[in-house]
């Protein structure tokens, strides 16, 4: 059982999300409520395997380094996530470290262009590689995570690896997984001028850490929202994703200026990401119900078109083929030994 | 009816060979590729051919659908979907569909004979390596009819064991059988879903010998079979199979079958 979910977990692992390109190059910081236009595309140097990471300030001493709005590939180097990093006045909180060690050095400079301030804490919001694969780079500050989400980057690192060598080639060299290293408690934390709250959510994954910033509203929403994006389902718990979506929303209005960063899709003021996403949770959960309970098989739903609404997102169709492949299989089994429905 | 199939299967057959022609340096296209004609221009085709059809007559038809998934993400569970009913009208019927992959390291998957059947048949298989699915179509007057796709994967997924091996269950469930009917799937049609709990082991795991369901038919009250199914390693663990049947049969159904260790499968199927 365990090989086999090793197995899957390295194939699903593929569909960790991203972003398009969209952040202004050396952009002034945005006045909270301004309008963000997307920036142009990235052009990486794929000779010298640069990312090209650019901060873009969304926030009084934040900033964002936006991945492309696609799949994993090598023609993005695989930087499909939205990292970001604090400079509080008493050091710099990093969120999130990318897909490969190359990333978290890139992103190491990129933050020391931006700040002479010193990282004093990384933070992997949840278990998922792009979340933590540059950890490598960060040998020397602590690094935290939930405690579930450490124990998952222990248990699936090596396969997360395996898979994202085969995606991404020469991107990934030197990258070993590299977990957590400290686990932290949902706490609130005061770090200079910045009050930063840890909550603890969970349906993206076991352990889904949320970052607010309530001294300027930004909300680094990791795994639960996806923007334009198709959503990644290799540990969902879609009923309690949807409850953590509500929660979510719901803290949005107590938030003075609440900026919603999902770790994947565009950094926009609207947080559309939450309805989009709970959208297409709600649709899949559906879709898989009813084909099962019709009888249809997996090669069927496959090839089953999705609705207009989500027709221009990102990532399409392999994330949605992941999803399935994973996960009607339980439908399935269901329809066959169920009681036989009503309808 | 017949005649309209064979021209639309040629003009297919054209257009692909012009494209692939197009596609050729032209250094290549001096000579025929050695892949036999084959759509998916897999170099195994002409031994496949050789081995598997011998001299018979034989053509690529498009027809013939065989969908895969856009990459096969689980390799121990492809989920395959063959469906020939577009050959019903040609050369007296199906006799029966083999299921091969060209680069699996055990290329029979299964063969399926219809009988009373539709000729369409889901079900899912392991698979080693991306590599040309196809359905080879035999009708009633001698002919193949190969209908291809190509399936993606990263693969691995003959070589591992199966959930239930690698956690020892199977043993508490060997043989037992789940089915359940559904109605309208396809229109008029009525949907026999199987599921046989079984570990499917390949013999291609070290210290794991081969252990696969071999035969399986679907046999009523009168003792006729309605479709008969052979089952070759590749085919997954805990097979789920999905039939089309042009009416519901009357009176108790029985699931028959065996594996290869000689255990027999004998389960009555209710609607």
């Amino acid at each position: 059982m365990t090989r086999r979910l090793c197995a899957l977990a390295l194939a699903l692992a593929a569909a960790i999300p991203c972003m398009p390109a969209m952040a202004q190059v050396a952009s002034a910081p945005a006045a909270p409520g301004t309008p963000i236009a997307p920036r142009p595309p990235v052009s990486l140097d794929k000779a010298r395997l640069d990312y090209a990471l650019q901060p873009r300030q969304i926030a009084p001493g934040v900033w964002v380094i936006e991945g492309a709005v696609e799949d994993f590939s090598r023609a993005n180097g695989c930087n499909i996530i939205n990292t970001g990093f604090i400079a509080t006045g008493a050091g710099v909180v990093v969120v999130n470290t990318g897909p490969s060690r190359r990333y978290g050095e890139q992103q190491r400079r990129a933050i020391a262009r931006v700040t002479a301030e010193p990282v004093v804490r990384v933070i992997n919001l949840n278990l998922h590689p792009d979340y933590f694969f540059g950890n490598q780079a960060w040998g020397d500050v602590p690094v935290q995570a939930l405690a579930g989400s450490i124990a998952g980057m222990q248990a699936e690192g090596q396969a997360y690896a395996t898979n994202l060598y085969r995606l991404c080639g020469d991107w990934m060299t030197g990258t070993e997984p590299e977990p957590a290293r400290e686990p932290v408690a949902p706490q609130t934390l005061a770090l200079g001028t910045h009050r930063l709250e840890l909550r603890r959510l969970e349906g993206h994954t076991a352990d889904d850490l949320v970052l607010i910033d309530h001294s300027t509203g930004v909300v680094f929403a990791g795994g639960l929202v996806f923007a334009e994006r198709v959503p990644t389902t290799p540990h969902a718990d879609i009923a309690r994703w949807l409850r953590s979506l509500d929660a979510l929303e719901a803290l949005l209005p107590g938030i003075p200026r609440a900026l919603l960063v999902p770790s994947h899709g565009p950094v926009t003021p609207e947080p559309s990401g939450i309805g989009q996403t709970r959208a297409w949770l709600l649709w899949l959960s559906n879709m898989l119900e009813d084909s099962a309970r019709r009888g249809l098989d997996l090669s069927e739903v496959l090839q089953a078109p999705v609705p207009a609404q989500f027709q221009a997102w990102a990532a399409q169709p392999a994330e949605l083929q992941r999803t399935l492949a994973q996960w009607y299989p339980v439908y399935e089994k269901r329809a066959l030994l169920g009681p036989l429905q009503a309808k | 009816m017949t005649a309209l199939i064979h021209r639309r299967g040629l003009l297919l057959r054209l257009g692909s060979a012009g494209a692939l022609a197009a596609a050729l340096p032209l250094a290549l296209q001096a000579q025929e590729r050695p892949s036999g004609g084959d759509p998916l221009d897999s170099l195994q085709w002409p031994g496949m051919r050789k081995q598997y059809l011998g001299d018979a007559p034989m053509r690529f038809a498009p027809e013939v659908l065989v969908k895969g998934p856009a990459f096969a993400d689980d390799a121990m569970n492809v989920p395959m979907l063959i469906d020939a009913r577009a050959l019903a009208p040609v050369g007296g019927g199906i006799e029966r569909i083999d299921v091969v992959s060209d680069r699996n390291p055990i290329r029979e998957v299964l063969s399926f004979e219809p009988l009373r059947a539709l000729p369409v048949l889901a079900f899912r298989f392991r698979m080693e390596q991306a590599s040309p699915v196809r359905a080879l179509v035999k009708t009633r007057d001698g002919r193949w009819h190969v209908g291809s796709t190509w399936v993606p994967a990263a693969g691995g997924g003959c070589t591992v064991p199966g959930s239930t091996r690698a956690d020892g269950s199977w043993s508490r469930t060997l043989n037992q059988v789940n089915a359940r009917f559904f109605s309208n799937v396809l229109e008029g049609s009525q949907r026999l879903r199987v599921r046989v709990m079984h570990p499917m082991d390949t013999g291609l795991v070290a210290g794991i010998p081969a252990f696969y369901v071999e035969a399986l038919e679907l046999v009523d009250a009168a003792g006729q079979a309605w479709w008969r199914l052979a089952l070759h390693e590749p085919v997954s663990e805990n097979p789920l199979l999905t039939f089309e049947l042009p009416e519901q049969p009357r009176g108790v159904l029985r699931l028959r079958g065996r594996d290869n260790n000689g255990n027999a499968i004998d389960a009555q199927v209710s609607a």
